[in-house]
């Protein structure tokens, strides 16, 4: 589970963002190499969809840089941007799978949107990305039919269709039962060994991360509070990335929304 | 739904639309019969032309043989100019009439053709010289009361 | 007091957001013409959605331009016979459909059968997040999905519109020369010496075809422009009905007095 050394693939450096009057992320530095799994972590809210968002260049950053592949994302014209995505693939939080088309349809899509490779072969590639994921017999379902776990399946087949170099999961292990989160853990795991790409995964589920991923990041307020190896971290004594892993109800992220002591709304004006 | 059959059902339903528009085209409206060929233009001047409007037919004994294509007023005669065309497979002679008829008692007016005798034919751009204008309902009335007004002294 | 300059402060609220809205749909629309050009070179996709729009509105267009066209001929019959011009119905249902109610009512139905299931699809594509991954493919989500099923509602509009009056005048043929009697040869020789095609019934197909692109572009932005969540898709088919019918109308009014100036 070494990182494999080279250039970075992604590197985000100071990175801002803010809607509006709101801020976001608040000066993000963060790299991931080819050959890594990188877990981003964080509480609901702390702007870790937004990262990945940023990277994809489906946002622009209002401060700092995002380099992919060496390009700075801020300096990219929207066909370059294309042409940089075409090489990277996303699986979003539900799958997002195209409903009016089949499961051999969806993978398919990339590969018809963007070559010119003959039906046959498509066909053969289209099946063996469903193999990789386990589904190649549910190749002419709908993605009605498909259970949760099997619909991310899918739409992981088809974000690594045409063979990206960085693939990004925005929640990968949400809402599944026990064996389809260690199925897609799996996943994960081996199609970034086996396509030699870097993966970036959001997520809040530790058991799983700690068990797969080369390196964490964690994030708290829009800025990365604490990151190391899956090692580090289960060692680590930072209030913050304890109360995490131990699943702690109060700590550096408070139980209680910020309110007025409990004695004043009882007996004060605003009580009864 | 297979590509073919989709494609079949939109070439369908292309050819049932153009039928439509045919339909309309031809039995509801007057492309069938309309000018489409060859027309020479004249023009003649009218005291009065009433309700006469551009595109009232041109007719002589009740055929369609021509359109209005202008109304104008022409202040150094005072007098309305009418340019109408007409359909070149109808030659009309030089000392052609025209008068503004009515069609029915209460229908649109129309331009009423008819032919004198001379033996030179109009050709394109000529002005027809004898013109009857429309009959004005209170000139209609004036003359009336004027000719019993004058039959009365007799008495 | 606060009371209403509250309300006043939403009402001016209102007309912003709603010249903000109108200035991003004009910008939307340009963006839509300039992404075309995948809708003409993969044909089938847009053949696709004539199929969608068009095909499948066939069967209440059909059926209501019979029934429309059959109520002109019982009401125009009626009226007409009571001055003695009973003879001159076709003239009366040619005319009220070619001019005005093929193309209106025509779009009116499109709007609510097409323009709304155009709305739903859009809508949920952006609720379910396809249309964003369809844009982290490296595709284009406005070339791909929205531009075909704008130019396969332009494209139906006038074929639907011309086939709900063409089924007018047979319903009014029907009820007037079959069912009530009045001569057949003056039903259609007096309707064909009243109805020109130029004026009459090209102008009804202008109407229809500029009532297409309103209905179409209405459609599609209100789908992509909607919240991405159940009740942000509902409001939004709502939002495309009501709009459609509104715009249809007032244009209309525009139209016709532009076409029809002070003629016979």
């Amino acid at each position: 589970m070494n990182a494999d050394p080279g250039p970075p693939l992604v590197h985000l450096a100071k990175l801002r963002f803010a809607y509006g009057e709101r801020e976001i992320l608040r000066g993000i530095d963060l790299s991931v190499r080819r050959g890594q799994v990188v877990a981003i972590m964080g509480g609901s809210g702390c702007g870790k969809t937004t990262l990945l968002r940023l990277i994809g260049g489906q946002l622009r950053a209002t401060g700092g840089s995002v380099a992919v592949a060496g390009q700075d994302l801020g300096r990219l014209a929207h066909r370059e941007l294309y042409a940089l995505r075409r090489r990277m693939g996303m699986l979003f939080q539900f799958g997002a799978l195209f409903t009016d088309m089949s499961v051999f349809d969806n993978v398919a899509f990339p590969l018809r949107e963007h070559t010119d490779l003959a039906p046959e072969l498509i066909r053969d590639l289209v099946l063996m990305k469903l193999n990789a994921v386990g589904l190649r017999g549910a190749a002419r379902l709908m993605p009605a039919e498909l259970s949760g776990g099997m619909a991310r399946r899918v739409a992981l087949a088809r974000a690594i269709a045409l063979d990206p170099m960085l693939i990004m999961y925005d929640e990968p292990f949400a809402g599944l039962d026990p064996i389809a989160l260690g199925v897609v853990g799996q996943l994960i795991r081996r199609l970034n060994d086996a396509l030699g790409a870097g993966t970036i995964m959001v997520t809040h589920d530790i058991v799983e991360s700690l068990q797969i991923v080369d390196y964490i990041y964690f994030v708290s307020e829009g800025r990365i509070v604490a990151h190391g190896t899956p090692d580090e971290i289960r060692a680590s004594d930072d209030p913050f990335v304890h109360q995490f892993v131990h699943a702690e109800a109060d700590g550096p992220v408070p139980f209680h929304y910020p309110a007025a002591p409990l004695a004043d709304s009882l007996i004060g004006p605003g009580g009864a | 739904m297979s590509r073919t059959t989709l494609d079949l059902w939109v070439g369908v339903f292309v050819v049932i639309g153009i039928a439509a528009l045919m339909f309309l085209s031809l039995r509801v409206g007057n492309l069938a019969g309309a000018n489409i060929g060859e027309t020479y233009t004249v023009s003649a001047r009218f005291d009065n032309i009433g309700g006469l409007k551009v595109r009232a037919p041109v007719k002589s004994a009740g055929v369609v043989i021509g359109r209005v294509t202008d109304i104008r007023f022409e202040t150094d005669s005072y007098r309305a100019e009418v340019r109408f065309t007409v359909d070149t497979r109808y030659p009309f002679p030089r000392d052609t009439i025209a008068t503004i008829l009515t069609s029915g008692l209460l229908g649109e007016q129309y331009l009423g053709l008819e032919p004198g005798g001379d033996v030179e034919m109009l050709t394109n751009g000529d002005a027809l010289q004898i013109t009857q204008s429309a009959v004005v309902l209170e000139k209609l009335i004036g003359q009336f009361l004027f000719n019993k007004a004058a039959e009365e002294p007799t008495k | 007091m606060s009371g209403l300059s509250q309300a006043l402060r939403d009402l001016g609220a209102l007309v912003t957001n709603g010249v903000w809205r109108l200035g991003f749909a004009a910008r939307f629309f340009m963006l839509l013409l300039l992404y075309s050009g995948q809708s003409l070179r993969r044909l089938h996709l847009t053949v696709r959605e004539i199929y969608f729009s068009g095909v499948l509105s066939l069967l209440i267009i059909v059926v209501s331009g019979l029934f429309v066209g059959m109520v002109l001929g019982l009401q125009g019959y009626e009226t007409l016979q009571r001055f003695g011009s009973g003879d001159a119905l076709g003239v009366l249902v040619a005319l009220s459909l070619t001019r005005e109610l093929g193309p209106v009512v025509a779009g009116l139905l499109f709007a609510s059968r097409a323009g709304s299931a155009v709305t739903a699809e859009i809508g949920l594509m952006k609720a379910t997040e396809q249309l964003k991954a369809m844009d982290m493919m490296a595709v284009n989500p406005i070339a791909r999905v929205v531009a075909p099923r704008f130019w396969g509602g332009v494209i139906s509009m006038p074929f639907l519109a011309a086939l709900f009056s063409a089924m007018g005048v047979f319903g009014g043929w029907l009820i007037g020369v079959v069912l009530i009697g009045v001569d057949e040869g003056a039903f259609w020789s007096q309707m064909q010496a009243a109805v020109d095609f130029r004026f009459d019934i090209l102008n009804g197909v202008i109407k229809s075809a500029v009532f297409g692109v309103a209905v179409a572009l209405i459609a599609v932005f209100e789908g992509y422009d909607c919240t991405p969540t159940a009740e942000g898709v509902s409001r939004a088919i709502t939002r495309t009905v009501v709009g459609s019918a509104l715009a249809i109308l007032a244009l209309d009014f525009v139209l016709t007095s532009f076409m029809f100036r002070g003629q016979s």
